[in-house]
């Protein structure tokens, strides 16, 4: 979160074309990370409406009902950046999101997938897609809500941290395993 | 460290300072022969690695831009990343997940073993097994391989507990937590794994060997090592009598330096190897070095890899603990009656969430995806890693089309996926699922081919000169000072994760390489 506060601080600065806000929901697993926080990203590429309908893209590609429309303003905040910084990627955009109509946002999902079937061989999609695998699932957000713990080095790794504590199937033998390192 | 001068006749080059090419550095310098080191990438240390996936992908990998083409799945899939290799100091031994099993007795004569197969280029090693056994000895004392001399194996992980729970229910019975270069203790001045599951990302402990803090430093204190990072060879020169004498590198300044050498060993992986071969084609070796027989490039190999993941209703938390610790060897065995020849393992695996849904599914997006994602936890993940066959047209060629940094051109890489290695596939992802289903898994999802990470064979040494590119020391049959030092001289492939063979035949050439230094022939 604190990413995205000091980017909207910066971005400020600068001349925007749309913005993009929310709340952490309260009960959320971000909430937990980020409680009580109003987020805001603001566009610099895109419309408030191109990013209404960006985001609403990224959540019918990657429908996780419950994860906060924070981690996914992250991967609009991605794009803007790209589409902000090449002539040629901004009209890719512009023409993609022509393409899936100004009422996208507003339609139910079916109809959301059925218009992304319709373009899924596209650039603009394909880009979509793998900026949202690459964005969505590499924040604090996805981690707190997905239950991934990230890197352990400077835990002392998952050695005393529940590497070996699945207790519903057998523990394996010890010839087929290995000792325990003295304190584990 | 030693400062070579440019002009200097005398020493070995070289290029590539992963588990070919650092071990070889280490074991000439440790014989009191002045060696020069290109490596291409930058150095790290356990201190700088990443722990953020995405910047340590970016900080380890060789991303120069490559081609391909052929009808594999990484092709469509991975369309700018055919391979998963690394450009840093310590190569590929920085970012592997340190499985090192040996080859059976039976693999080193594939060809023997499998007959006439249509379609494939293989052939028998040059060496026996007997032989390699002794150099398998030494290296597993190098890298401290576990299950091995006396070194305990790795304690076994939830993501491991699963696996074997599947497996004894199929009656499978070698099964256990691999042989791995990964200290289950301390050991040779390198702390014990503590089961951090960031293997790929440059272990910071130092627990899983690398020649990044094991052989290029102890190369280094001997004094005998000059080491130039972000130097990137781009052409092996000879003299008039055909043997060579120099390597042209650009320097991390872009601009281009010549090392004279007595001896060149390349080193660069199964990829550049080749087309470093390549891109030094002259009028006496108009093919390029190396390829009087027009095997250089020819009979790539990459192993037969692709994961399955297998959903619980409880969680695994796959990501904690040692990456690929743990192994079913059972279908390592060459039984035709499978609908295949050769052999191959089924290793645990797991990837970070990032990781997850870029490398290990397969092509999807909407509910389905999603509500794979949303099971992260309760996932165990594991893959096959079997032996692929080898098949003259699957090649590492020149794309003249598409130029590096340099102005040189890219490598292409063209794989057809043989009927025999279609057929293991499908085996061992119905072996696969059927081991987590033998458990009550939900659901098991097939992920597509990664990224080649085993890239070898693409300038294999030969009996017959016209059939590969060097003898059994590694040494090109066409040019005697000229020598292949990683994992592209393999003969072919076998079912064993390959760094470990890679260490084993860099051991062996390196007694070589010093025995003729010393009576002149090289």
């Amino acid at each position: 979160m604190d990413q995205l506060v000091t980017l909207n601080r910066r971005e400020l600065l600068k001349s925007t074309t749309g913005l993009l806000m929310g709340w952490v929901v309260a009960g959320s697993p971000l909430a937990l990370i980020a409680p009580g926080r109003a987020w805001a990203v603001d566009l610099t590429a895109f419309t408030s409406s191109e990013g209404a309908a960006l985001l609403s893209m990224a959540r019918t590609i990657a429908p996780h009902d419950k994860l906060d429309d924070a981690a996914y303003a992250l991967v609009i905040q991605s794009v803007d950046g790209d589409a902000s910084k090449d002539a040629n990627t901004l009209k890719m955009f512009k023409e993609g999101l022509a393409s899936i109509g100004t009422s996208f946002a507003a339609s139910s999902e079916s109809e959301r997938v059925e218009a992304l079937e319709k373009i899924e061989s596209s650039a603009f999609f394909q880009t979509m897609r793998v900026k949202i695998l690459q964005v969505l699932y590499s924040n604090p957000i996805a981690y707190a809500y997905f239950g991934y713990e990230g890197e352990a080095f400077s835990k002392g790794g998952y050695l005393r941290r529940g590497f070996n504590n699945l207790r519903w199937l057998p523990e394996v033998p010890t010839e087929d395993s290995g000792p325990l390192p003295a304190g584990a | 460290m030693a400062r070579i001068a440019f002009q200097d006749e005398s020493a070995v080059v070289i290029i590539g300072s992963g588990a070919g090419g650092g071990t070889l550095a280490h074991e000439l310098t440790r014989r009191g022969i002045q060696v020069v080191v290109l490596e291409a990438g930058k150095r790290q240390s356990t201190e700088t690695f990443s722990q953020v996936p995405g910047e340590a992908f970016l900080q380890l990998t060789w991303l120069d831009a490559r081609t391909q083409s052929g009808d594999w799945g990484v092709a469509k899939n991975f369309p700018t990343l055919p391979a998963w290799h690394c450009k840093t100091v310590g190569g590929t031994t920085v970012h592997w997940t340190a499985a090192t099993p040996r080859f059976e007795p039976w693999e080193l004569r594939a060809k023997s073993t499998y007959g006439n197969i249509p379609g494939t280029s293989l052939i028998d090693w040059p060496i026996s097994y007997q032989e390699l056994k002794t150099y398998y000895i030494l290296a597993e004392r190098r890298l401290g391989v576990t299950r091995r001399d006396g070194v305990p194996g790795l304690p076994a992980s939830n993501n491991f507990k699963v696996m074997y729970a599947g497996a004894k229910k199929l009656g499978y019975k070698r099964v256990h937590t691999g042989h791995m270069a990964i200290n289950s203790r301390a050991q040779d001045g390198r702390g014990m794994c503590i089961q951090q599951g960031f293997c790929v990302q440059g272990c910071k402990m130092g627990a899983k060997w690398s020649t990044l803090y094991t052989e290029i430093p102890r190369a280094e204190m001997t004094g005998n090592l000059d080491l130039r990072i972000e130097c990137m060879a781009t052409r092996i020169e000879h003299a008039t009598n055909g043997r060579v004498n120099a390597v042209v590198y650009r320097d991390g300044q872009g601009r281009e330096q010549r090392q004279k050498a007595r001896i060149v060993c390349i080193a660069g992986n199964g990829i550049e190897t080749p087309r470093l071969l390549l891109l030094s084609d002259s009028s006496k070796f108009p093919q390029g070095l190396a390829n009087s027989a027009g095997q250089v490039g020819r009979n790539y190999c990459h192993q037969i890899i692709g994961f399955a993941w297998g959903i619980f209703d409880k969680p695994v938390h796959s990501w904690r603990g040692a990456t690929l610790a743990g192994v079913i060897e059972d279908e390592v065995k060459n039984d035709p009656s499978r609908g295949f020849v050769g052999g191959y393992r089924m290793e645990l695996c797991t990837l970070d969430l990032p990781t997850f849904p870029l490398v290990g599914l397969p092509y999807g997006w909407g509910r389905d995806f999603a509500s794979i994602m949303e099971n992260y936890r309760n996932i165990a993940g594991m893959l096959i890693n079997g032996e692929d066959m080898p098949r003259a047209e699957n090649r590492i060629t020149l794309n003249r089309d598409v130029k590096d940094a340099f102005g040189l051109p890219v490598a292409n890489v063209h794989v057809d996926e043989h009927p025999n290695d279609q057929a293991m596939r499908k085996h061992a992802q119905a072996q696969m699922s059927r081991v987590y289903e033998a458990i009550g898994a939900k659901r098991v999802v097939l992920g597509p081919t990664p990224p080649a990470t085993h890239n070898t064979c693409s300038a294999r040494m030969s009996a017959d000169p016209r059939e590969g590119v060097t003898n059994a020391w590694g040494q090109t049959h066409d040019i005697p000072n000229l020598f292949i030092s990683d994992g592209s001289a393999m003969t072919t492939a076998g079912a064993p994760n390959p760094t470990l063979t890679i260490v084993a035949l860099a051991l062996r050439q390196a007694e070589y390489i010093s025995r003729e230094m010393k009576t002149h022939k090289i």
